[in-house]
């Protein structure tokens, strides 16, 4: 059976009549693991939130397992980039991995015992459980990202949106991520995150998009991630950035702060 | 104490208890500036309510606050999605045009009734005594009591029902939305709330005591605390703080009260900022 995880047709997005996405065709097949790379700017991110009706689109239309995201919401799960909330926002670790099951639990009813239960079984599987009762604000970056996933992780979803998900995290929570992401293929989950290490990208995904705007390139990483590609996606950029790019993740390295 | 000073002690400590319940969400949203806009510009919709009823208690006032309080929210998200304008800029212009519409109304309209400007600004709460609250013969206090105490209400009812929402969207709207948690409704419920709140306070202790209230004592519960629920707490425990010390001040030093506790809540939040900056320096070493 070939069923499409995720179906993407014509879908142009702008802000405030700047174009950021022109005619993105893609369909995604159910348990890919698909990284999404492009340049600073190219709407990566833009992408990720029009597919879940963040953004409203100008044209084109996407569908999730066939059907529109409103219909199909608890399958999706969505790990926001890091950097989109308030860190500083009085709550603690175990809260926030609970905040995955609100969607559930629907209006006005409080989470119990069961939900906590389930929120303690993915901060452990992210190696976390220690800290569950921690500030946010204490935590590393790569703390705070396994709490992200540990969040998506309760919602028991289908298709995994991911935005940078190892953006800023130290080696040993990139290497809690990437078994995760393999663990969720194996369980047939489909995830499409958005990654900017190139050097990674054939090693921990198998599928690729290759976004700056339009959509350069699409397809299991052996055929598409090749030079050409990729020089065509990062046409509009400064050599020195793709070299910096791939410095970043070692400067990340020592971030660990707690 | 007599009776009339125990009542204006209780109304300035439910006054100032109610202000920090909503304000805390306001803090956190960053929307510290909305609590303005909404304490100024809800005197428009007081003003044209009060045109149409020629009462100034009448409870049609208290929607008409509330109409224009959501009005403000509104028009200033439409403001700032045009996008030639920042977000403090519409705030500034929208609350500016409600609010001087309203003082010409009353200037114009109004000069008789007890409307006028100070007690916009300043509020009346050396006075709410006087408006008693009589069935029959018997004499059930303050009407205030009864509005600011309904308004208290309103408050814990609101944050413990939609606690979970308002925490999610507040945090993290983009995965409220995704959840299906519109947060859309949750902004504009608070907002309400918050217009509500701004004009039962506004009654007693004006515009300017409001915005302090809404806004200083959640800040500095923000800097003491590490959860949402002991944020609230604190807060709500600095606002009677702010209303039984104010008052004290203010009858010590014979002085307006509400500017009593405007300063006291400052100076409160002084303390914490000062113990907060000298108790995590050791840690730093
Ligand atoms: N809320 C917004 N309003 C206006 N422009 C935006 C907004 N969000 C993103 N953009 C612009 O859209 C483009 C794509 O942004 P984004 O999707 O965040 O890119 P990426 O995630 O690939 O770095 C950028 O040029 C950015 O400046
Ligand atoms: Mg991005």
């Amino acid at each position: 059976m070939y069923n499409k995880a995720l179906e993407v047709n014509s879908l142009t997005v702008a802000y405030h009549d700047n174009p950021v996405l022109w005619d993105i065709n893609v369909s995604v097949p159910e348990g890919v693991l698909m990284g999404i790379v492009g340049p600073n700017g190219a709407g990566k991110s833009t992408f990720i939130k029009s597919v879940l009706g963040l953004i409203k689109p100008v044209a084109g239309s996407t569908k999730i397992y066939g059907k529109p995201y409103k219909e199909i919401r608890k399958k999706v799960a969505y790990v926001p980039q890091r950097g989109s909330v308030d860190w500083d926002f009085p709550t603690t670790v175990l809260d926030v991995v609970t905040m995955g099951l609100y969607g559930d639990l629907g209006w006005i009813k409080r989470p119990g015992k069961k939900e906590k239960e389930t929120a303690l079984y993915a901060l452990d599987k992210l190696g976390m459980e220690q800290y569950k009762n921690r500030q946010i604000s204490m935590l590393s970056g790569g703390q705070q990202q396994r709490t992200f996933l540990a969040r998506a992780l309760v919602q028991k979803a289908d298709l995994y949106l991911m935005d940078e998900p190892f953006q800023g995290v130290d080696a040993f929570t990139e290497k809690i991520i990437v078994n995760l992401l393999k663990e969720l293929k194996r369980e047939g989950k489909t995830i499409v995150a958005v990654h900017h290490d190139l050097e990674t990208v054939s090693e921990y995904f198998d599928w690729v998009m290759m976004l700056n705007t339009r959509c350069i390139a699409f397809g299991p990483c052996e055929d598409i991630f090749v030079g050409e590609n990729i020089k065509k996606t990062y046409c509009n950029q400064p050599v020195y950035s793709l070299v910096t790019k791939n410095n970043f993740k070692n400067s990340y390295v020592s971030e660990e702060r707690v | 104490m007599n009776n009339a000073q125990m009542e204006i002690l209780i109304l300035a400590i439910l006054t100032s208890l109610t202000c920090t319940l909503c304000g805390t969400f306001l803090v956190l949203r960053k929307m510290a500036m909305m609590s303005d806009a909404i304490s100024h510009s809800i005197l428009a919709g007081i003003a044209v309510a009060y045109l149409y009823t020629k009462n100034i208690h009448s409870p049609l006032l208290i929607i008409g606050a509330t109409i224009t309080g959501l009005l403000t929210v509104a028009l200033v998200e439409v403001l700032k999605n045009t996008n030639l304008v920042s977000e403090d800029s519409a705030i500034g212009l929208i609350f500016t045009a409600l609010f001087s519409i309203g003082i010409i109304i009353i200037s114009k309209y109004a000069h008789n009734v007890h409307l006028d400007t100070d007690a916009v600004l300043l509020g009346e709460i050396a006075f709410a005594p006087f408006r008693r609250l009589n069935i029959g013969n018997i004499d059930f206090g303050p009407k205030a009591f009864y509005i600011i105490g309904s308004i208290l209400i309103l408050n814990i009812l609101f944050i413990s029902l939609f606690y979970k929402e308002l925490k999610i969207s507040t945090f993290d709207p983009a995965l409220a939305f995704a959840l299906g948690i519109t947060p859309g409704i949750v902004h504009y419920g608070l907002m309400g709330v918050v217009s509500i709140t701004a004009i039962g306070a506004f009654d007693t202790v004006g515009s300017i005591l409001v915005v302090a209230l809404m806004t200083v004592p959640p800040l500095t519960a923000y800097l003491l605390t590490n959860k949402l629920k002991h944020m609230i707490l604190v807060s709500g425990i600095l606002g009677i703080l702010t209303g039984v010390i104010g008052y004290h001040v203010a009858s010590l030093l014979d002085v307006s009260i509400s500017g009593s506790m405007a300063s006291v809540a400052g100076l409160i939040f002084a303390i914490a900022f000062i113990v907060k900056v000298i108790g995590v320096k050791p840690l730093n070493f």
